[in-house]
């Protein structure tokens, strides 16, 4: 659906991937049929707000989805290759080599009782047992110096306790760099940090993209963090992608109502002291969707036909796609923004 | 906007504080305790989480309070609810120091002024329902007489927030974090305040629902004539819902304005620093010029001025002379050696 007319060969393909987590009462689809390209070295923003399914879609690629989860159906290739057809032994050698994952809450996914260097060298051990020990030491370095660690050699012997929130994070990039991987999927990264803090790791991620040309998934709920990122976006709402394009058509030409709602609800460019545009009621819980669209109950260009009917995937032959039966028109001269 | 619709310049400002400041420590452990004994001090480390702050709000106002994590914005918002004692200082509402309230008057400051909690999830009794929840406040300060009149009082506060009145019987993991986050607001307004202080209280929430939240806000501020105190550290929140803001870094205010003048022209480093990291849907695949360094331990605090470890313009006074709070126009306060002072 979403596949682009590219000379290189994708390094992501997901194609109608079904994740549900299993109840009592049932299995609930947390992503729905979600299909996805990343071409090598692009930054690709997965955009949507808690229980959208954005996480699990990362879990799902990496493989660490378990019980009461369960990927139904779908398919996940990296660089060719189904991640779901292999055995869980092949997966362990390329989680962590081929691709990795850096996730939000860098004290929860560091080991305490370990000292970085260990942990990084397990890493690399893990995947290479022929290297010697004197090589691993100044391969962990030689990345700490690269996400902005000062005196990195030191801090091979300290433990996650002892290093701030933006220090550790730093070291779980570090980690997920360390076999130069041709994916990361990084999982709302900078939510937990300082402004300032979040400014340092944006642009240490950038340089160090840029060098490796890594292919990266940034998933977040912050559309502003996106567009200073990301090559492409992609707006996940209720288990689906409900659009996705270039970073410029999302954000100053959406089509969906669900993206425009999110961009109009940042302050960013309202009038200070004015009501926010703000789009009402929540979204619905995994086992509460509602039946046709399950934007329909919250969108004011709902009609008969959205309540009855989910919208299939409509795209532009170019990779940019939006499932709505009514999208905002596209308006090349006069900014559609005019109308509210 | 409305600033001016409020105050009278002969009123006092509602919460005014004055060189306060906040030190934590420790106990001495037994060896320090012993090594006391035989007349040596020891040297117990002391954190100054609040270090000497002048401020004053104006009744109808909002004041934004913005700062790292770190910089002691929860623990000035803890001092002025009187939650948390101040070290050292004064702290004076509608004039007078409430060291000196008599027990009615300090009813009355604490009951005006109540506060909103961060996080929506840990500031409501999971096992007391959400009626019951709004009604203690009213029955441990005996603010409203007999069931029915409890009844109706917990009915308007759940209606005033955008909450189904149906939902007093139910219990807080049944609602999500923004219906949790009404309910906290619903409980500091049952009281009837004046003076609302906002610790964070949209970080816990989704985008949507953060742009639901600041419109109640806005809209209990005009409908009740309250005064918000409304720390965050998200500047572009800050700039919509502020009259005037508050820059804190390491325990100190380095800055104060207008917002409207604090955004157009931030005049102390940190300011200017933190404007240049917010970012925004405008900017596209922006190189970031990113602040070096982190915020320093307040328990080692840097000589001199605190930000100049991390200040691109930092000079040799700079390292050695703390610049202290002046004003440099109408209405503007900077603490920075680089910034010219007016009278």
């Amino acid at each position: 659906m979403t596949r682009q007319t590219s000379k290189s060969k994708p390094v992501l393909e997901i194609e109608n991937l079904c994740t549900v987590f299993h109840a009592e009462d049932g299995a609930w689809p947390a992503i729905n049929g979600l299909s996805l390209t990343l071409q090598a070295g692009e930054v690709l923003g997965l955009v949507g707000e808690s229980g959208s399914g954005k996480s699990v879609a990362g879990f799902s690629v990496m493989g660490l989805i378990d019980h009461p989860g369960e990927i139904v159906s779908g398919s996940v290739r990296l660089k060719g290759r189904d991640l779901r057809e292999m055995s869980e032994e092949e997966l362990r050698r390329i989680r962590g080599s081929e691709m990795a994952m850096i996730f939000q809450d860098p004290l929860t996914t560091l080991n305490p009782v370990l000292t970085i260097g260990e942990q990084m060298a397990e890493t690399i051990f893990e995947h290479r047992s022929d290297i010697s020990k004197a090589t691993i030491n100044d391969r962990c370095v030689e990345l700490l110096r690269k996400v902005g660690i000062t005196s990195p050699a030191a801090r091979l012997e300290q433990y996650p306790h002892e290093l701030s929130g933006g220090m550790r994070q730093r070291i779980a990039i570090a980690i997920a760099l360390l076999n130069n991987p041709d994916l990361i999927i990084a999982d709302e990264p900078t939510t937990a940090l300082d402004v300032t803090i979040q400014g340092q790791i944006i642009a240490e991620m950038q340089a160090l993209q840029a060098e490796s040309g890594t292919a990266l998934i940034w998933i977040t709920h912050d559309l502003a963090v996106v567009s200073e990122l990301a090559d492409r976006v992609a707006v996940m709402y209720a288990g689906d992608i409900v659009e996705q394009g270039t970073t410029d058509e999302i954000l100053d030409d959406p089509r969906h109502p669900y993206t425009i709602g999110l961009l109009a609800s940042v302050p960013g460019d309202a009038i200070p002291g004015e009501p926010l545009h703000q789009i009402s009621g929540m979204a619905p819980s995994l086992a509460a969707r509602p039946a046709g669209c399950s934007f329909h109950p919250r969108c004011e260009r709902a009609s008969d036909l959205c309540r009855e009917k989910d919208p299939a995937p409509t795209s532009d032959g170019n990779g940019r796609m939006w499932r709505c039966h009514h999208p905002v028109q596209a308006s090349p001269a006069t900014d559609g923004e005019a109308e509210r | 906007m409305s600033i001016d619709l409020h105050t009278t310049p002969s009123s006092p400002p509602i919460i005014e504080l004055e060189q306060i400041g906040r030190v934590f420590t420790r106990s001495p452990v037994a060896a320090e305790r012993l090594l006391s004994l035989f007349g040596r001090d020891p040297e117990i480390p002391v954190l100054r989480a609040v270090r000497a702050v002048d401020l004053s709000v104006q009744r109808g106002e909002v004041l934004g309070l913005v700062g790292e994590s770190g910089c002691g914005k929860s623990t000035l918002g803890r001092i002025v609810t009187g939650i948390l004692p101040a070290s050292s200082g004064k702290l004076s509402y509608e004039g007078q120091d409430v060291q000196t309230l008599t027990a009615q008057e300090k009813k009355r400051y604490t009951l005006s002024v109540q506060m909103i909690f961060q996080d929506p999830y840990a500031s409501l009794n999971p096992r007391q329902k959400v009626g019951d929840i709004l009604a203690e406040p009213l029955k441990v300060h005996g603010l409203a007489k007999g069931r029915s009149q409890i009844k109706e009082r917990v009915r308007d506060a759940l209606l005033e927030v955008g909450l189904d009145p149906a939902y007093a019987d139910r219990y807080p993991h049944q609602f999500s974090g923004g219906q949790r986050q009404r309910i906290g607001i619903a409980r500091a307004l049952i009281v009837e305040p004046d003076f609302l202080v906002c610790d964070e209280p949209i970080a816990a929430l989704d985008v949507s629902i953060q742009a639901q939240v600041i419109n109640l806000f806005l809209e209990l501020r005009t409908r009740r004539a309250l005064t918000y105190l409304f720390i965050s550290h998200d500047l572009s929140v800050v700039r919509h819902i502020a009259d005037r803001v508050a820059i804190m870094y390491l325990g100190e205010i380095v800055e104060l304005a207008p917002a409207a003048d604090l955004f157009a022209s931030p005049a102390h480093p940190y300011t200017q620093t933190l404007l240049d990291q917010i970012p925004s849907v405008r900017n596209r695949k922006r190189k970031f010029h990113a602040v070096k360094g982190e915020l320093p331990s307040p328990l080692s605090p840097p000589s001199g001025c605190a930000f100049h470890p991390r200040c691109p313009h930092a000079t040799e006074r700079c390292r050695n002379e703390a610049p202290s709070l002046v004003s440099i126009a109408p209405g503007r306060t900077a603490s920075c050696h680089l910034v010219k002072e007016s009278k």
